[in-house]
Protein backbone atom coordinates (compact mmCIF):
# COMPACT_ATOMS: atom_id res chain seq x y z
CA UNK A 1 0.00 0.00 0.00
CA UNK A 2 2.63 2.45 1.07
CA UNK A 3 5.06 1.27 -1.57
CA UNK A 4 2.53 1.74 -4.32
CA UNK A 5 1.86 5.23 -2.98
CA UNK A 6 5.53 6.02 -3.01
CA UNK A 7 5.83 4.67 -6.50
CA UNK A 8 3.08 6.82 -7.87
CA UNK A 9 4.48 9.91 -6.21
CA UNK A 10 7.92 9.15 -7.60
CA UNK A 11 6.37 8.64 -10.98
CA UNK A 12 4.43 11.86 -10.76
CA UNK A 13 7.50 13.81 -9.69
CA UNK A 14 9.41 12.43 -12.63
CA UNK A 15 6.90 14.02 -14.97
CA UNK A 16 7.07 17.45 -13.44
CA UNK A 17 9.25 19.82 -15.43
CA UNK A 18 10.40 21.61 -12.25
CA UNK A 19 12.20 18.44 -11.24
CA UNK A 20 15.19 19.57 -13.22
CA UNK A 21 18.26 18.59 -11.28
CA UNK A 22 20.75 21.41 -11.06
CA UNK A 23 23.43 19.46 -9.28
CA UNK A 24 26.23 18.82 -11.74
CA UNK A 25 26.68 15.29 -12.99
CA UNK A 26 23.91 13.64 -11.01
CA UNK A 27 21.07 14.15 -13.47
CA UNK A 28 22.09 11.28 -15.70
CA UNK A 29 22.27 8.66 -12.95
CA UNK A 30 19.25 9.88 -11.00
CA UNK A 31 17.11 6.89 -10.09
CA UNK A 32 13.54 7.74 -9.32
CA UNK A 33 12.94 5.12 -6.67
CA UNK A 34 11.94 5.44 -3.03
CA UNK A 35 14.90 5.54 -0.66
CA UNK A 36 13.85 2.35 1.04
CA UNK A 37 14.12 0.34 -2.16
CA UNK A 38 17.24 2.18 -3.29
CA UNK A 39 18.97 1.47 0.02
CA UNK A 40 18.14 -2.25 -0.17
CA UNK A 41 19.77 -2.80 -3.55
CA UNK A 42 23.39 -3.05 -2.39
CA UNK A 43 22.77 -5.36 0.62
CA UNK A 44 20.50 -7.68 -1.38
CA UNK A 45 23.01 -8.04 -4.20
CA UNK A 46 25.79 -8.43 -1.64
CA UNK A 47 24.03 -11.35 0.00
CA UNK A 48 23.29 -12.97 -3.35
CA UNK A 49 26.93 -12.57 -4.39
CA UNK A 50 28.05 -13.96 -1.04
CA UNK A 51 25.79 -17.00 -1.52
CA UNK A 52 27.08 -17.62 -5.03
CA UNK A 53 30.73 -17.24 -4.06
CA UNK A 54 30.19 -19.55 -1.06
CA UNK A 55 28.61 -22.22 -3.24
CA UNK A 56 31.45 -21.92 -5.73
CA UNK A 57 33.81 -22.62 -2.86
CA UNK A 58 35.56 -19.22 -2.98
CA UNK A 59 34.86 -18.65 0.75
CA UNK A 60 35.94 -21.47 3.08
CA UNK A 61 32.68 -22.72 4.69
CA UNK A 62 34.20 -23.08 8.17
CA UNK A 63 35.25 -19.42 8.20
CA UNK A 64 32.47 -17.74 6.21
CA UNK A 65 29.45 -19.99 5.71
CA UNK A 66 26.83 -19.15 3.09
CA UNK A 67 23.82 -17.00 4.06
CA UNK A 68 21.53 -19.98 3.63
CA UNK A 69 23.67 -21.99 6.06
CA UNK A 70 23.42 -19.19 8.61
CA UNK A 71 19.69 -19.01 8.10
CA UNK A 72 19.51 -22.76 8.59
CA UNK A 73 21.54 -22.42 11.79
CA UNK A 74 19.08 -19.85 13.12
CA UNK A 75 16.17 -22.12 12.21
CA UNK A 76 17.85 -25.06 13.94
CA UNK A 77 18.50 -22.97 17.05
CA UNK A 78 14.86 -21.96 17.02
CA UNK A 79 13.68 -25.53 16.60
CA UNK A 80 15.74 -26.88 19.51
CA UNK A 81 14.55 -23.99 21.67
CA UNK A 82 18.11 -22.74 22.22
CA UNK A 83 17.36 -19.53 20.35
CA UNK A 84 14.53 -18.54 22.71
CA UNK A 85 16.56 -19.46 25.74
CA UNK A 86 19.55 -17.33 24.73
CA UNK A 87 17.67 -14.45 23.12
CA UNK A 88 15.16 -14.44 25.96
CA UNK A 89 17.72 -14.01 28.71
CA UNK A 90 19.59 -11.39 26.69
CA UNK A 91 16.40 -9.42 26.15
CA UNK A 92 15.51 -9.76 29.83
CA UNK A 93 18.91 -8.38 30.83
CA UNK A 94 18.52 -5.51 28.39
CA UNK A 95 15.05 -4.72 29.69
CA UNK A 96 15.98 -4.71 33.39
CA UNK A 97 19.35 -3.02 32.87
CA UNK A 98 17.97 -0.38 30.54
CA UNK A 99 15.02 0.44 32.78
CA UNK A 100 17.34 0.70 35.78
CA UNK A 101 19.94 2.83 34.00
CA UNK A 102 17.36 5.03 32.31
CA UNK A 103 15.51 5.59 35.58
CA UNK A 104 18.63 6.57 37.48
CA UNK A 105 19.78 8.66 34.50
CA UNK A 106 16.44 10.42 34.40
CA UNK A 107 16.51 11.23 38.11
CA UNK A 108 20.15 12.37 38.05
CA UNK A 109 19.71 14.30 34.81
CA UNK A 110 16.55 15.94 36.05
CA UNK A 111 18.21 16.96 39.29
CA UNK A 112 21.38 18.36 37.76
CA UNK A 113 19.42 19.94 34.93
CA UNK A 114 17.06 21.75 37.23
CA UNK A 115 19.22 22.57 40.24
CA UNK A 116 22.31 24.54 39.28
CA UNK A 117 24.15 23.60 42.48
CA UNK A 118 23.61 19.88 41.88
CA UNK A 119 24.91 20.35 38.35
CA UNK A 120 28.07 22.05 39.55
CA UNK A 121 28.61 19.37 42.19
CA UNK A 122 28.00 16.20 40.19
CA UNK A 123 28.34 16.98 36.52
CA UNK A 124 32.17 17.19 36.34
CA UNK A 125 32.51 13.80 38.03
CA UNK A 126 29.94 12.12 35.79
CA UNK A 127 31.41 13.76 32.71
CA UNK A 128 34.80 12.22 33.48
CA UNK A 129 33.40 8.80 34.35
CA UNK A 130 31.62 8.51 31.02
CA UNK A 131 34.95 8.46 29.20
CA UNK A 132 35.85 5.08 30.66
CA UNK A 133 35.42 2.47 27.91
CA UNK A 134 32.69 -0.07 28.52
CA UNK A 135 34.96 -3.11 28.64
CA UNK A 136 37.03 -1.54 31.38
CA UNK A 137 34.12 -1.87 33.79
CA UNK A 138 33.56 -5.57 33.20
CA UNK A 139 36.21 -7.04 35.54
CA UNK A 140 35.25 -4.65 38.29
CA UNK A 141 31.56 -5.47 38.02
CA UNK A 142 32.30 -9.19 37.98
CA UNK A 143 34.41 -8.76 41.10
CA UNK A 144 31.85 -6.63 42.89
CA UNK A 145 28.62 -8.29 41.85
CA UNK A 146 29.73 -11.81 40.99
CA UNK A 147 28.98 -13.66 37.78
CA UNK A 148 25.27 -13.76 38.48
CA UNK A 149 22.69 -11.63 36.75
CA UNK A 150 23.35 -8.55 38.92
CA UNK A 151 26.77 -7.85 37.41
CA UNK A 152 25.40 -7.99 33.85
CA UNK A 153 22.33 -5.96 34.63
CA UNK A 154 24.54 -3.49 36.47
CA UNK A 155 26.82 -3.10 33.46
CA UNK A 156 23.91 -2.61 31.07
CA UNK A 157 22.36 -0.08 33.45
CA UNK A 158 25.67 1.79 33.50
CA UNK A 159 25.74 1.87 29.71
CA UNK A 160 22.18 3.14 29.50
CA UNK A 161 22.69 5.66 32.28
CA UNK A 162 25.16 8.04 30.65
CA UNK A 163 23.38 9.07 27.45
CA UNK A 164 20.09 9.47 29.31
CA UNK A 165 21.76 11.50 32.03
CA UNK A 166 23.81 13.69 29.68
CA UNK A 167 21.00 14.49 27.27
CA UNK A 168 18.42 15.23 29.92
CA UNK A 169 20.77 17.27 32.06
CA UNK A 170 22.10 19.46 29.27
CA UNK A 171 18.68 19.67 27.63
CA UNK A 172 17.04 20.87 30.82
CA UNK A 173 19.64 23.52 31.45
CA UNK A 174 19.22 24.79 27.91
CA UNK A 175 15.45 25.17 27.80
CA UNK A 176 14.67 28.50 26.15
CA UNK A 177 14.46 31.04 29.01
CA UNK A 178 11.86 32.90 26.97
CA UNK A 179 9.48 29.97 27.24
CA UNK A 180 10.17 29.68 30.96
CA UNK A 181 9.26 33.36 31.24
CA UNK A 182 5.94 32.58 29.55
CA UNK A 183 5.37 30.09 32.34
CA UNK A 184 6.06 32.82 34.87
CA UNK A 185 3.67 35.22 33.17
CA UNK A 186 0.94 32.61 33.62
CA UNK A 187 1.93 32.12 37.23
CA UNK A 188 2.98 28.49 37.00
CA UNK A 189 4.56 27.16 40.19
CA UNK A 190 7.77 25.14 40.14
CA UNK A 191 6.11 21.80 39.58
CA UNK A 192 3.74 23.12 36.90
CA UNK A 193 6.65 24.80 35.16
CA UNK A 194 8.51 21.49 34.99
CA UNK A 195 5.47 19.54 33.83
CA UNK A 196 4.05 22.04 31.34
CA UNK A 197 7.13 23.79 29.96
CA UNK A 198 10.47 22.18 30.82
CA UNK A 199 9.61 18.51 30.26
CA UNK A 200 7.89 18.98 26.89
CA UNK A 201 10.70 21.29 25.80
CA UNK A 202 13.37 18.76 26.70
CA UNK A 203 11.53 15.71 25.32
CA UNK A 204 13.36 15.60 21.95
CA UNK A 205 16.77 15.51 23.67
CA UNK A 206 15.46 13.04 26.22
CA UNK A 207 14.18 10.63 23.59
CA UNK A 208 17.54 10.88 21.82
CA UNK A 209 19.23 10.07 25.13
CA UNK A 210 16.98 7.04 25.65
CA UNK A 211 17.77 5.73 22.18
CA UNK A 212 21.52 6.13 22.56
CA UNK A 213 21.19 4.62 26.03
CA UNK A 214 19.51 1.59 24.55
CA UNK A 215 22.23 1.35 21.92
CA UNK A 216 24.91 1.36 24.61
CA UNK A 217 22.90 -1.15 26.63
CA UNK A 218 23.22 -3.55 23.68
CA UNK A 219 26.97 -2.92 23.50
CA UNK A 220 27.34 -3.58 27.20
CA UNK A 221 25.27 -6.75 27.13
CA UNK A 222 27.63 -8.20 24.52
CA UNK A 223 30.59 -7.26 26.69
CA UNK A 224 28.99 -8.74 29.80
CA UNK A 225 27.91 -11.97 28.15
CA UNK A 226 31.23 -12.54 26.43
CA UNK A 227 33.15 -12.08 29.68
CA UNK A 228 31.08 -14.31 31.88
CA UNK A 229 27.81 -15.97 31.13
CA UNK A 230 26.37 -19.40 30.59
CA UNK A 231 23.38 -18.20 28.63
CA UNK A 232 22.61 -15.36 26.26
CA UNK A 233 23.42 -14.42 22.69
CA UNK A 234 26.88 -13.22 23.74
CA UNK A 235 27.53 -16.61 25.27
CA UNK A 236 26.26 -18.26 22.10
CA UNK A 237 28.88 -16.30 20.16
CA UNK A 238 31.69 -17.41 22.45
CA UNK A 239 30.36 -20.96 22.32
CA UNK A 240 30.45 -20.79 18.52
CA UNK A 241 34.02 -19.55 18.66
CA UNK A 242 35.12 -22.28 21.11
CA UNK A 243 33.53 -25.03 19.03
CA UNK A 244 34.68 -23.53 15.74
CA UNK A 245 31.21 -22.97 14.34
CA UNK A 246 31.33 -19.74 12.34
CA UNK A 247 27.68 -20.10 11.41
CA UNK A 248 26.66 -19.88 15.08
CA UNK A 249 28.77 -16.75 15.59
CA UNK A 250 27.26 -15.12 12.51
CA UNK A 251 23.78 -16.22 13.53
CA UNK A 252 24.29 -14.52 16.90
CA UNK A 253 25.56 -11.37 15.20
CA UNK A 254 22.47 -11.30 13.01
CA UNK A 255 20.20 -11.92 15.98
CA UNK A 256 21.86 -9.07 17.86
CA UNK A 257 21.28 -6.84 14.86
CA UNK A 258 17.62 -7.82 14.55
CA UNK A 259 16.85 -7.50 18.26
CA UNK A 260 18.79 -4.25 18.59
CA UNK A 261 16.97 -2.75 15.66
CA UNK A 262 13.60 -4.01 16.91
CA UNK A 263 14.01 -2.50 20.38
CA UNK A 264 15.25 0.76 18.87
CA UNK A 265 12.21 0.78 16.63
CA UNK A 266 9.97 0.65 19.70
CA UNK A 267 11.62 3.75 21.14
CA UNK A 268 11.65 5.47 17.78
CA UNK A 269 7.94 4.86 17.32
CA UNK A 270 7.24 6.05 20.85
CA UNK A 271 9.34 9.15 20.24
CA UNK A 272 7.68 9.87 16.93
CA UNK A 273 4.28 9.60 18.57
CA UNK A 274 5.25 11.89 21.43
CA UNK A 275 6.95 14.41 19.14
CA UNK A 276 4.26 14.31 16.48
CA UNK A 277 4.01 18.09 16.53
CA UNK A 278 7.43 18.34 14.88
CA UNK A 279 6.58 16.35 11.80
CA UNK A 280 3.05 17.58 11.20
CA UNK B 1 -14.95 41.89 34.49
CA UNK B 2 -16.67 43.01 37.69
CA UNK B 3 -14.79 46.30 37.63
CA UNK B 4 -16.21 47.16 34.25
CA UNK B 5 -17.10 50.83 34.31
CA UNK B 6 -16.31 51.32 37.98
CA UNK B 7 -12.55 51.80 37.93
CA UNK B 8 -11.64 54.88 35.98
CA UNK B 9 -7.93 54.39 36.17
CA UNK B 10 -6.93 51.01 34.84
CA UNK B 11 -3.28 51.55 35.56
CA UNK B 12 -1.29 53.98 37.58
CA UNK B 13 2.49 54.24 37.45
CA UNK B 14 3.81 56.45 40.24
CA UNK B 15 7.36 57.84 40.22
CA UNK B 16 8.90 54.59 39.05
CA UNK B 17 12.69 54.54 38.71
CA UNK B 18 14.94 51.61 37.99
CA UNK B 19 18.68 51.18 37.98
CA UNK B 20 20.47 48.27 36.32
CA UNK B 21 23.76 46.96 37.67
CA UNK B 22 24.86 47.07 41.26
CA UNK B 23 28.37 47.72 42.61
CA UNK B 24 30.32 50.40 40.84
CA UNK B 25 28.77 50.69 37.42
CA UNK B 26 25.10 51.43 37.49
CA UNK B 27 22.83 52.50 34.71
CA UNK B 28 19.63 54.41 35.28
CA UNK B 29 17.09 52.76 33.01
CA UNK B 30 14.00 54.58 34.16
CA UNK B 31 13.75 57.83 36.07
CA UNK B 32 10.61 59.12 37.71
CA UNK B 33 8.01 57.69 35.39
CA UNK B 34 4.47 58.87 36.10
CA UNK B 35 1.67 57.62 33.94
CA UNK B 36 -2.04 57.12 34.44
CA UNK B 37 -3.99 55.07 31.95
CA UNK B 38 -7.77 55.03 31.98
CA UNK B 39 -9.98 52.06 31.52
CA UNK B 40 -10.34 51.03 27.91
CA UNK B 41 -7.66 53.39 26.71
CA UNK B 42 -5.16 52.52 23.99
CA UNK B 43 -1.74 53.89 24.89
CA UNK B 44 1.40 53.56 22.82
CA UNK B 45 4.83 54.08 24.31
CA UNK B 46 7.30 55.22 21.68
CA UNK B 47 11.03 55.49 22.01
CA UNK B 48 14.33 54.43 20.54
CA UNK B 49 16.29 51.46 21.81
CA UNK B 50 17.59 51.86 25.33
CA UNK B 51 14.89 54.28 26.45
CA UNK B 52 13.54 51.78 28.95
CA UNK B 53 10.17 51.31 27.29
CA UNK B 54 10.37 47.54 27.43
CA UNK B 55 11.57 47.67 31.04
CA UNK B 56 8.56 49.82 31.91
CA UNK B 57 6.26 47.28 30.30
CA UNK B 58 7.96 44.43 32.12
CA UNK B 59 7.56 46.26 35.42
CA UNK B 60 3.84 46.58 34.74
CA UNK B 61 3.75 42.90 33.80
CA UNK B 62 5.39 42.06 37.12
CA UNK B 63 8.47 40.49 35.53
CA UNK B 64 10.92 43.09 36.84
CA UNK B 65 11.57 43.73 40.51
CA UNK B 66 13.96 46.08 42.25
CA UNK B 67 12.47 49.35 41.21
CA UNK B 68 11.41 52.31 43.26
CA UNK B 69 7.98 53.87 43.07
CA UNK B 70 4.78 51.95 42.70
CA UNK B 71 2.43 50.59 40.09
CA UNK B 72 -1.27 50.05 40.69
CA UNK B 73 -3.66 48.03 38.63
CA UNK B 74 -7.00 49.50 39.63
CA UNK B 75 -6.54 49.80 43.40
CA UNK B 76 -4.18 46.87 43.82
CA UNK B 77 -0.41 47.30 43.80
CA UNK B 78 1.45 45.11 41.32
CA UNK B 79 3.69 42.65 43.12
CA UNK B 80 4.38 40.06 40.46
CA UNK B 81 2.99 38.50 37.29
CA UNK B 82 -0.75 38.01 37.26
CA UNK B 83 -3.53 36.83 35.05
CA UNK B 84 -5.13 40.27 35.31
CA UNK B 85 -2.52 41.43 32.81
CA UNK B 86 -1.98 39.83 29.43
CA UNK B 87 1.46 40.07 27.87
CA UNK B 88 2.43 39.75 24.21
CA UNK B 89 6.14 39.62 23.41
CA UNK B 90 7.93 40.62 20.25
CA UNK B 91 8.40 36.94 19.45
CA UNK B 92 5.21 34.91 19.63
CA UNK B 93 6.66 32.63 22.33
CA UNK B 94 4.08 29.96 21.68
CA UNK B 95 4.86 26.53 23.05
CA UNK B 96 5.89 24.53 19.98
CA UNK B 97 4.42 21.26 21.25
CA UNK B 98 0.94 22.70 21.75
CA UNK B 99 -1.66 23.31 19.07
CA UNK B 100 -3.18 26.74 18.49
CA UNK B 101 -6.09 25.74 20.69
CA UNK B 102 -3.88 24.40 23.47
CA UNK B 103 -1.67 27.46 23.34
CA UNK B 104 -4.66 29.75 23.72
CA UNK B 105 -5.81 27.66 26.67
CA UNK B 106 -2.36 27.72 28.29
CA UNK B 107 -3.24 30.33 30.91
CA UNK B 108 -6.77 29.18 31.63
CA UNK B 109 -6.17 25.52 32.41
CA UNK B 110 -7.96 25.85 35.75
CA UNK B 111 -11.28 26.81 34.14
CA UNK B 112 -14.02 24.19 33.89
CA UNK B 113 -13.89 22.36 30.56
CA UNK B 114 -17.04 23.86 29.08
CA UNK B 115 -16.05 27.40 29.95
CA UNK B 116 -12.55 26.81 28.63
CA UNK B 117 -13.88 25.48 25.34
CA UNK B 118 -16.11 28.52 25.01
CA UNK B 119 -13.18 30.86 25.65
CA UNK B 120 -11.06 29.05 23.09
CA UNK B 121 -13.84 29.20 20.52
CA UNK B 122 -14.38 32.89 21.13
CA UNK B 123 -10.72 33.82 20.81
CA UNK B 124 -9.97 31.58 17.83
CA UNK B 125 -12.85 33.38 16.16
CA UNK B 126 -11.74 36.79 17.37
CA UNK B 127 -8.24 36.53 15.96
CA UNK B 128 -9.53 34.96 12.75
CA UNK B 129 -7.92 31.54 13.02
CA UNK B 130 -10.93 29.27 12.49
CA UNK B 131 -9.71 26.10 10.86
CA UNK B 132 -6.25 26.37 12.42
CA UNK B 133 -7.26 25.20 15.92
CA UNK B 134 -5.24 22.04 15.61
CA UNK B 135 -2.22 23.45 13.83
CA UNK B 136 1.14 23.70 15.53
CA UNK B 137 3.06 26.99 15.78
CA UNK B 138 5.67 25.98 13.21
CA UNK B 139 2.90 25.53 10.66
CA UNK B 140 1.78 29.14 11.06
CA UNK B 141 3.09 32.31 9.47
CA UNK B 142 4.60 34.99 11.69
CA UNK B 143 1.43 37.05 11.64
CA UNK B 144 -0.78 34.08 12.47
CA UNK B 145 1.49 33.02 15.32
CA UNK B 146 1.32 36.52 16.76
CA UNK B 147 -2.50 36.40 16.55
CA UNK B 148 -2.41 33.22 18.62
CA UNK B 149 -0.13 34.96 21.11
CA UNK B 150 -2.64 37.81 21.38
CA UNK B 151 -5.48 35.31 21.84
CA UNK B 152 -3.50 33.49 24.54
CA UNK B 153 -2.86 36.76 26.37
CA UNK B 154 -6.54 37.73 26.17
CA UNK B 155 -7.97 34.32 27.06
CA UNK B 156 -7.76 34.93 30.79
CA UNK B 157 -9.85 38.11 30.40
CA UNK B 158 -7.11 40.44 31.62
CA UNK B 159 -7.93 44.01 32.60
CA UNK B 160 -5.06 45.24 30.52
CA UNK B 161 -3.12 43.91 27.56
CA UNK B 162 0.59 44.73 27.42
CA UNK B 163 2.28 44.42 24.04
CA UNK B 164 6.04 44.66 23.66
CA UNK B 165 6.80 45.56 20.03
CA UNK B 166 4.39 42.82 18.99
CA UNK B 167 4.70 43.45 15.26
CA UNK B 168 8.38 44.37 15.19
CA UNK B 169 9.40 41.04 13.68
CA UNK B 170 6.75 41.03 10.96
CA UNK B 171 7.08 42.27 7.41
CA UNK B 172 5.66 45.70 6.62
CA UNK B 173 2.42 44.54 4.98
CA UNK B 174 1.64 41.96 7.65
CA UNK B 175 2.37 44.59 10.27
CA UNK B 176 -0.23 46.96 8.83
CA UNK B 177 -2.80 44.18 8.68
CA UNK B 178 -2.03 43.19 12.26
CA UNK B 179 -2.45 46.79 13.41
CA UNK B 180 -5.93 46.83 11.88
CA UNK B 181 -6.67 43.48 13.51
CA UNK B 182 -5.51 44.72 16.90
CA UNK B 183 -7.81 47.74 16.68
CA UNK B 184 -10.70 45.48 15.78
CA UNK B 185 -9.90 43.19 18.72
CA UNK B 186 -9.65 46.21 21.00
CA UNK B 187 -13.07 47.41 19.86
CA UNK B 188 -14.62 44.00 20.55
CA UNK B 189 -12.89 43.28 23.86
CA UNK B 190 -12.56 46.84 25.20
CA UNK B 191 -9.41 45.77 27.00
CA UNK B 192 -7.05 48.55 28.03
CA UNK B 193 -4.00 48.37 25.77
CA UNK B 194 -0.43 49.44 26.38
CA UNK B 195 1.73 48.90 23.32
CA UNK B 196 5.42 49.58 23.22
CA UNK B 197 6.89 50.35 19.82
CA UNK B 198 9.64 52.22 18.03
CA UNK B 199 7.38 52.79 15.06
CA UNK B 200 5.91 56.29 15.14
CA UNK B 201 3.38 55.52 12.40
CA UNK B 202 2.16 52.51 14.31
CA UNK B 203 1.63 54.65 17.40
CA UNK B 204 -0.26 57.33 15.45
CA UNK B 205 -2.44 54.73 13.79
CA UNK B 206 -3.31 52.91 17.02
CA UNK B 207 -3.12 55.11 20.07
CA UNK B 208 -5.47 57.37 21.98
CA UNK B 209 -2.38 58.75 23.62
CA UNK B 210 1.26 58.48 22.68
CA UNK B 211 3.88 58.46 25.41
CA UNK B 212 7.24 59.58 24.05
CA UNK B 213 10.25 58.38 25.99
CA UNK B 214 13.83 59.51 25.76
CA UNK B 215 16.85 57.44 26.78
CA UNK B 216 19.66 57.57 29.35
CA UNK B 217 17.94 57.69 31.71
CA UNK B 218 14.55 56.64 30.42
CA UNK B 219 12.12 59.42 31.08
CA UNK B 220 8.77 60.46 29.68
CA UNK B 221 9.46 63.36 27.40
CA UNK B 222 6.01 64.15 26.24
CA UNK B 223 2.51 62.71 26.15
CA UNK B 224 0.46 63.45 23.05
CA UNK B 225 -3.30 63.03 22.70
CA UNK B 226 -4.22 61.71 19.30
CA UNK B 227 -7.60 63.16 18.50
CA UNK B 228 -8.10 61.45 15.20
CA UNK B 229 -11.18 59.49 14.31
CA UNK B 230 -10.80 55.82 13.56
CA UNK B 231 -10.30 54.23 11.12
CA UNK B 232 -7.39 56.51 10.65
CA UNK B 233 -6.02 57.50 7.31
CA UNK B 234 -2.32 56.83 7.42
CA UNK B 235 -1.69 59.65 4.97
CA UNK B 236 -3.97 62.31 6.42
CA UNK B 237 -2.73 65.85 6.88
CA UNK B 238 -3.22 65.91 10.66
CA UNK B 239 -1.51 62.57 10.95
CA UNK B 240 1.45 63.82 9.01
CA UNK B 241 1.67 66.94 11.17
CA UNK B 242 1.61 64.75 14.26
CA UNK B 243 4.26 62.52 12.83
CA UNK B 244 6.51 65.49 12.17
CA UNK B 245 6.01 66.83 15.63
CA UNK B 246 6.89 63.45 17.17
CA UNK B 247 9.79 63.10 14.82
CA UNK B 248 11.18 66.41 16.05
CA UNK B 249 11.11 65.05 19.59
CA UNK B 250 13.68 62.51 18.54
CA UNK B 251 15.74 64.51 16.07
CA UNK B 252 15.42 68.05 17.30
CA UNK B 253 17.88 69.89 15.10
CA UNK B 254 18.14 67.67 12.11
CA UNK B 255 16.65 67.97 8.74
CA UNK B 256 13.71 65.65 8.28
CA UNK B 257 14.33 63.26 5.43
CA UNK B 258 11.54 62.20 3.13
CA UNK B 259 11.64 58.68 4.33
CA UNK B 260 13.09 57.31 7.51
CA UNK B 261 13.50 54.16 9.40
CA UNK B 262 14.09 54.12 13.13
Amino acid sequence: MSTSGENTSAFRLAELPRQVDLRPGSAAIRLRLPNRILGAIVPVFGVILWEILSRLGVFPPNALPAPTVIAQTILDLARTGELWRHAGITLWRILVGFLLGATVGTLAGGLTGHVALARRLFDPLLQSLRNIPSMAWVPLFLLWLGIQESSKVGLIALGAFFPVYLNLSSGMSHVDPKLIEVGKVYRLNGFQLIRRVILPAVLPEYMLGLRSGLGLAWMFVVAAEIMGASRGLGFLMIDGQMTGRASVILASVILFAILGKATDLILETLGRRLLRYKTQ
Amino acid sequence: MSSLGTAINALQVQSVSKVFGSNGSSLAVLRDINLTISDGEFVCVVGGSGCGKTTLLRIIAGLEGNYSGSVFLGDAPILGPGLDRGLVFQEHRLLPWLTVEQNIAFGISSLPAAEKAAQIRHFVELVGLRGFEHSYPHQLSGGMAQRVAIARALAGNPKILLLDEPFGALDALTRIRMQQELLRIWRVQRTTMVLVTHDIDEAIYLADRIVIMSPRPGTIKRIIDVDLLRPRDRTSYVGTQLRQSIYREFFANEEIPEDYEI
